[in-house]
């Protein structure tokens, strides 16, 4: 399994659309992406679960990708987290 | 004539008809229902409907407000694929044995209620988005049409919330505007109505629905919020010339939005705005400036009941900076004094303010006070395009000592660690005569100059400008002004320096061309007035030919 921590830096924090953008960039590894808040655990390919966390600006969250293409998947996810959230 | 006022999202004004926008309310019956896999293979098919009524409206979208916000409907796609709402409507159907349309219901209720329980507006605004998909499955249940009806009259539409893909759908050119109820700023009805340069008020409350009645004239203001209603002949005038004159406003920011400011014969000029604080950068992006040419950073002073610290300055600088990414920002340093004091400053009470201890003279007699606010503007220089301008200045040695201070500013940073900018430019502001006569002397020093007209006026023509008396002997073209100027400007010229105007001269246009031909590199004027000047500067030949 990869983790990696991310400090949220857009203003919204994980609104609608990065959201959207997230689920579809998680769906594309066959790895399972999840993303932790706090206590709350949430699969990345799930959109409402991942608006519902309420994620803002400033807040760290964890990233953690485990299955067969991890390393590519943590890697892509990082590059995708700098580049949209 | 009745008048409710909201808040205005997009500031247009819009006189017309009403047409109230009304949905059929959803009444979702709830019923037992015996085939289960016949009910979930039911909503699968209002499902798919559903997401391919949405694909079309993303479509539309893409071409009305661009790929950025039609991305929600993109979003709402996926809502509706989601695991956890499917899950959920399947589990209601199968374990309860509900029909179809109660567990979409209750479903998008259930998420509804989460999202509207979070501490944050903007996730609060979601609620609308899970509604929205859900209700447009109800209705692919219930096999209805879309459920729009519009006249072929174009209609001030007014409802108690539009749901973005509503929003959307009607069709753009019969909208004169959008009036709702209810609905926040954050919502995307809001930000559609924006890129679709569509007037727009939200939040009127209920009892606005319930007093309008279809047909009835209304104006729409976006800029205030406020709607009037059977508006009154003499009101009606009004809004009248002032919906012109933002139209024309808006055709000027059309026709020369982008565009260069050069003359007939080629000649450039650079045209940037005057701003008094970091809330006026929208204004100075929309008009388009190209720069920032006097940013005047008193209000930090002024609106601060003691010395604005470092850092509190460093952030706004630093927002100014980033918001104008490379375009120059001229950051004028304090200037108060005179017509503006501020208590802590403690200042004497002097009998003569206007020729008294201001601006920069209060700078070199307090220099922590102005220390303080170079070390946040050299930290912020990192930021963007950044040039420094001192004010009030008279003499040869004031300059010296400026960049002397400047200079150990920078060590200081240094062994602190601070970065800062190698490609600052400093500048003086010519607003005395005294600036102006020996500016030969002056331009060797600094990379640039800013002619600030007001005070150049005042002390030239030894006419307080706040005196209406002296009022008829102020004359602003005086040739006395007019020639100082020039002087400045050759001599900067001379020196490889660049001369701008940052004064209420810089926006008359009957002196455009005067500048013109003086050479002035850079005029800084009002946001508002940058369009206008843009346009006289294109108009505007000086017959020089290219060779």
């Amino acid at each position: 399994m990869k983790t990696f921590d991310y400090t949220i830096k857009d203003e919204l924090g994980i609104h609608a659309r990065p959201a959207g953008l997230l689920v579809k960039a998680a769906k594309a590894y066959a790895s399972e992406v999840n993303l932790t808040k706090g206590e709350k655990t949430v699969n990345c390919t799930k959109l409402m679960a991942l608006m519902g966390l309420g994620v803002k600006c400033g807040d760290v969250v964890t990233i953690s990708v485990n299955g067969d293409d991890e390393i590519v998947a943590a890697e892509g996810m990082k590059t995708f987290f700098e580049a949209n959230l | 004539m009745k008048k409710y006022t909201g808040k205005g999202v997009y500031g247009a004004i819009a006189i017309g008809k009403v047409s109230l926008f009304q949905r059929q309310d959803i009444q979702v019956k709830r019923l037992h229902i015996e085939n289960e896999e016949a009910e979930i293979e039911r909503f699968e098919e209002a499902k798919e409907m559903a997401v391919s009524q949405l694909k079309e409206i993303y479509e539309k979208a893409l071409v009305e407000v661009g790929e950025t916000n039609a991305q929600i409907f993109e979003v709402h796609m996926m809502m509706l694929e989601d695991d956890d709402y499917n899950d959920a409507i399947r589990e209601i159907i199968s374990n309860q044995n509900m029909n179809a349309e109660y567990a979409v219901a209750t479903t998008a209720d259930n998420f509804a209620t989460m999202f509207a329980a979070m501490d944050d507006s903007y996730m609060q605004a979601r609620a609308a988005d899970v509604k929205d998909i859900s209700n447009r499955v109800i209705a692919c249940l219930n096999k209805e049409e879309e459920r729009l009806t519009q006249s072929d009259e174009k209609m001030i539409v007014c409802a108690d919330d539009l749901a973005p893909s509503e929003t959307v759908s009607l069709d753009k050119d019969m909208v004169l505007a959008f009036v709702t109820a209810h609905g926040s700023s954050n919502s995307h009805t809001a930000i559609l109505a924006r890129n679709m340069n569509i007037p727009a008020v939200i939040g009127l409350g209920d009892g606005f629905l319930k007093e309008i009645e279809a047909g009835s004239w209304a104006i729409v203001d976006g800029f205030t919020g406020d709607v009037i209603i059977d508006p009154e002949e003499e009101i009606l005038k009004e809004y009248e010339k002032k919906q012109k004159e933002d139209m024309e406003k808006k055709e000027l920011l059309l026709k020369l939005k982008g565009k260069e400011n050069v003359t007939l014969d080629g000649t450039k000029i650079n045209v940037y705005a005057n701003i008094g604080s970091a809330d006026n950068i929208g204004a100075v992006l929309l008009n388009d400036a190209g720069g920032i040419g006097l940013f005047r950073s008193e209000f930090l002073y002024l609106e601060n009941m003691d010395y604005p610290t470092e850092e509190q300055q460093f952030l706004v600088y630093k927002k100014v900076l980033e918001s104008m990414a490379t375009k120059k920002v001229v950051i004028r340093t304090l200037d108060i004094g005179a017509d503006k004091q501020a208590d802590y400053f403690k200042l004497d009470k002097e009998e003569n303010p206007a020729l008294g201890l201001r601006a920069i003279r209060i700078c070199l007699t307090r220099p922590e006070v102005f220390k303080t606010q170079l070390r946040a503007l050299y930290r912020a220089s990192i930021y963007g395009n950044l040039a420094i301008m001192f004010p009030m200045i008279t003499s040869v040695s004031e300059v010296e000592q400026i960049l002397g201070i400047c200079e150990s500013v920078k060590k200081e940073l240094k062994t602190e660690g601070f970065d800062y900018s190698d490609n600052i430019e400093l500048g003086i502001m010519i607003e005395t005569p005294a600036a102006a006569i020996i500016s030969d002397k002056l331009a060797p020093l600094v990379d640039f100059f800013s002619v600030g007209t007001n005070d150049l006026t005042q002390y030239t023509l030894a006419c307080d400008r706040q005196n209406p008396n002296t009022e008829r002997f102020c004359d602003t073209h005086h040739e006395a002004i007019l020639r100082l100027i020039e002087i400045s400007a050759q001599n900067a010229h001379a020196n490889g320096a660049w001369i701008g105007i940052c004064g209420e001269l810089a926006a008359d246009t009957t002196l455009t061309e005067t500048f013109l031909h003086m050479g002035i590199d850079e005029l800084s004027v009002s946001p508002t007035f940058v369009l206008k000047l843009r346009d006289t500067i294109r108009n505007i030949d000086l017959g020089k030919v290219e060779i």
